[in-house]
């Protein structure tokens, strides 16, 4: 193997046992000797498994370990305010268990029962009102999928090709099916007569954590489509998602969705709060920053092949599989390219329909053994077609940090490893 | 709070049959009593008839208004829906409130609601000098950010960073960065220490805000900061921001058909991933990769056209140059044309654009600077378009060209070739 392209030792390891397996299996078919597999009876096939309830609440089999959020520790000064990643090149169809959805917090993450839960509406409003959890089960509630991204994935890459793994470079992602009541229906519960005229009023959300993030959301986006949620993907919500009660703010950013949600203020003007000046705001090339970008634009990225999802088979058909994903609606359409951008082929899209939701496409094709430069570009339902690095580059400049949702390259080799690079 | 029309259809209807019993009843009991004093009661009844239509009225006006404000929410809820994909109907909107929840009290409120405005709106009575605020940050913050504000390890620094933010690595600091004194103030209140979040009281935390501005070198050392003086301190970057401009900038570039073929000459790879081992299995540092960008292969376009048809109209000018400067005008599309049928966009044409004097072209509106060059007639050389290439602002200050510059010599050179392909 070229030293050059030495992959990371799990993909090293998990490539190299598979090779070895094929190499096996292959060999065997090939001289017409029988499969032992097949031929000699196995362990599994003749003693007992595991009885019910060895495992109340299931986990994933032992088989699927390497397969967990991951924390790069030299990102962050403490893993009590700091972000994982989700293991999103391991993962398929849309939805993200939330075992594996990614983390991020910023005062760690605070166990907080429902009897003790109290969400506050307060501020413009005609009736400051006090909910319990259990009040929040009364009102009418709706389910939706929709994507959660924080603002800085894809971060690192600015400045260039950094992180080697889709998991590593997208993983602050997850999508999930969240139950939950509309926020307009608490605001409108508490009476917005006291606001007047609502196109200038917003609403400050905040957490009952220690560090209290709290975020200004326009009142026309409160009365849109936020919900008030308790349940995704059909279970509680998890202590590091906002158990018990977490805002969903669908195709925005991140930061926005608060966790252990415990007020909502009606108010006449932006709160100005850190998360919303010093943070997550994008300074462009000649220092002046844009501030109020909460929408995450189309993105999309080809989780296999990927650095940490090598091709172990050879030459042959190839499933080339990924995720799109728009702040603003419905993903239309993912071009794939295997050649760093000269020519592209449309993908085939799952699921038609979901708004700012993960899309999954697929891409199946015939791998003849050459090197490739593999890119994805989403198209959302308004026209907007996932721009370059350079592009964006052009635009912004490098330091933005934030909103970085630039067309990834991954190169693949003759040996199937695959590489986070940039290409001209 | 009454519920809906429902319930004041029937109200209406028993004040009404009140009222016609009370006639019935007067000319029965009363018959024997005098015609003026059965003309007080029929006044009476009258005058009670009229006000319980007023307040039938007023009922009525009440139920038009709920039912207004119910019907402007279902359409607030049916255009989310329909905007969107639901996994459910959307909630009901119901007449009035659920009358769930209580009432907030005063304290409650006042526990809570202490976010404090960019325009000084929540702030506390109280004060606190640079002396007392350098004692409680040495001891309740220094840990983390340093005793002069400069930050310890991956923690914030708080301090200097000014005219940094046009650089590589901008620091955003309080003093070089955030916009408001209220974000420091509201997020130390509530936010701060890490780990003992919420007990500050007010004088500690204005003596610490007032501390933070010392270090930043924005007041002086006898200050001291109080709410009666908040919102005089200015701050350095209070102008650094602007609104998300990504609709007017960006989308409307990007929302364009994507090229499908020979979208680009050749594709080489310019960087290779920094860290190969994101998350090694012994944990520590990641692996740092030691490939290099040269070990990669080069992907062309199989169609060749693209790479002669400029050549045959070209007198001793590189075509491999002349196919690279296609290649990279292709950031300057957005604004230029060039070749058969090119017209003034953004920017003017830019056929025959070499020996040509500066600001020249026809019906293009130029910056005054342009017009300036074109009086004391400059002439575009191969030299001044570099210079002007590589630095547009700065070469030509009050240049109507936003673009920021072309970084590599390279692309330069293969510009100038590539314009230099095309007669006026």
């Amino acid at each position: 193997m070229d030293e050059f392209f030495k992959p990371s030792r799990r993909a090293f390891l998990r490539s190299g046992a598979a090779i070895a397996a094929g190499t096996v299996a292959g060999g065997a078919a090939a001289q017409g000797t029988p499969d032992p597999k097949i031929t000699e009876l196995q362990d599994w096939a003749s003693y007992t498994g595991a009885g019910v309830d060895e495992t109340p609440y299931g986990l994933p089999i032992k088989f699927e370990s390497d397969v967990v959020r991951r924390n790069v520790e030299w990102l962050t000064a403490s893993p009590i305010s700091s972000i994982n990643f989700t293991p999103i090149h391991a993962l398929d169809g849309t939805i993200t268990p939330q075992g594996c959805a990614f983390e991020r917090h910023h005062s760690g993450a605070i166990e907080l029962s429902k009897e003790d839960y109290r969400l506050m509406i307060n501020g413009l409003v005609d009736r400051p009102l006090i909910f319990s959890y259990a009040d929040l089960e009364r009102f009418p509630r709706e389910n939706h999928v929709y994507f959660c991204e924080c603002a800085a994935n894809t971060g690192m890459e600015w400045a260039g090709a950094q992180l080697n793994g889709a998991q590593f470079t997208h993983g602050m992602i997850h999508n999930m099916e969240y139950t939950g009541v509309p926020l307009r229906t608490l605001l409108r519960e508490a009476g917005l007569e006291a606001a007047g005229d609502l196109s200038d009023k917003w609403v400050y959300v905040e957490g009952a954590d220690a560090s209290s993030n709290g975020r200004s959301i326009p009142m026309e986006k409160a009365l849109d489509d936020v919900l008030v949620a308790f349940k995704a993907n059909g279970e509680a919500l998890r202590m590091e998602h906002g158990y018990p009660v977490r805002l969903v703010v669908p195709g925005w950013e991140g930061n926005m969705w608060v966790k252990w949600l415990r007020r909502v203020e009606v108010t006449d003007m932006a709160v100005q709060s850190r998360e919303e000046t010093s943070k997550y705001t994008d300074v462009y090339e000649n220092g002046i920053a844009r501030k109020w970008t909460w929408v995450m634009d189309a993105k999309s990225v080809i989780t296999s092949p990927s650095p940490q999802m090598p091709i172990t088979h050879g030459a042959g058909p190839l499933v080339i599989s990924g995720l799109a994903w728009s702040g603003h609606g419905q993903i239309t359409r993912v071009d794939v390219s295997k050649d760093g951008g000269i020519t592209w082929e449309t993908a085939r899209l799952g699921k038609q329909g979901d708004t700012k939701a993960l899309t999954r496409f697929y891409l199946d094709t015939e791998w003849d053994g050459s090197p490739m430069l593999l890119q994805s570009r989403a198209i959302d339902e308004t026209g907007y077609v996932q721009p370059t690095k350079d592009q964006l580059r052009e635009m912004r400049g490098e330091n933005a940090v934030y909103h970085n949702n630039c067309i990834q390259t991954w190169f693949v080799n003759e040996e199937g490893i695959a590489e986070n690079v940039e290409v001209s | 709070m009454s519920k809906s029309l429902n319930l004041f259809a029937p109200a209406i209807g028993i004040t009404a049959l009140g009222l016609g019993l009370a006639y019935g009843l007067s000319s029965r009991q009363y018959g024997a009593q005098t015609i003026e004093t059965l003309e007080i009661r029929v006044q009476q009844i009258e005058a009670n008839a009229a006000r319980a239509s007023a307040e039938a009225q007023t009922a009525a006006e009440e139920a038009a208004r709920l039912m207004s404000e119910r019907d402007q929410f279902q359409q607030i809820a049916t255009d989310a829906a329909n905007a969107s994909t639901s996994l459910t109907a959307p909630a009901p909107v119901v007449e009035g409130t659920y009358e769930l929840g209580r009432a907030a009290l005063g304290e409650e409120l006042a526990a809570w609601d202490v976010d404090v405005l960019p325009d000084g709106r929540g702030l506390p009575e109280g004060r606190g000098d640079v002396y007392t605020g350098e004692e409680v940050f040495v001891e309740k913050c220094a840990s983390c950010h340093g005793d002069f504000a400069e930050g310890v390890g991956n923690w914030p620094v708080l301090a200097g960073g000014f005219d940094t933010l046009a650089d590589k690595d901008p620091v955003k600091t309080v003093g070089s960065y955030w916009p408001h004194l209220s974000t420091a103030w509201d997020y130390i209140n509530r936010s701060m220490p890490f780990g003992e979040a919420g007990t500050l009281t007010p004088d500690e935390t204005y003596a610490i805000v007032a501390y933070i501005l010392y270090s930043n070198d924005l007041v002086d050392d006898d200050f001291e900061l109080s709410h009666e003086n908040f919102t005089e301190v200015e701050m350095y970057n209070s102008d650094g921001f602007v609104v998300d401009d990504r609709p007017e900038l960006e989308y409307a570039q990007w929302r364009t058909e994507p090229c499908m073929a020979n979208c680009k000459d050749t594709v080489e790879i310019t960087m290779r991933a920094t860290f190969l081992d994101v998350t090694p299995e012994g944990g520590g540092e990641s692996v740092m990769n030691d490939a290099t960008t040269g070990d990669g292969p080069v992907f062309s376009a199989s169609d060749d056209t693209v790479a002669t048809t400029a050549t045959d109209e070209t007198d001793g000018l590189d075509p491999t140059l002349i196919a690279a400067g296609e290649g990279a005008f292709r950031q300057c599309k957005s604004c230029h044309q060039v070749g058969e049928n090119a017209s003034n966009r953004t920017g003017p044409a830019l056929n025959g654009m070499l020996g040509r004097t500066i600001g020249s072209v026809e019906g293009f509106r130029y910056s005054n600077v342009f017009q300036e060059a074109n009086t004391a007639g400059e002439v575009w050389t191969p030299e001044s378009l570099a210079a002007f290439l590589a630095d547009p602002r700065g070469t030509m200050a009050g240049t109507k060209m936003t673009f920021r510059g072309v970084r590599e010599e390279a692309d330069i050179a293969a510009l100038i070739a590539y314009l230099q392909s095309f007669e006026d």
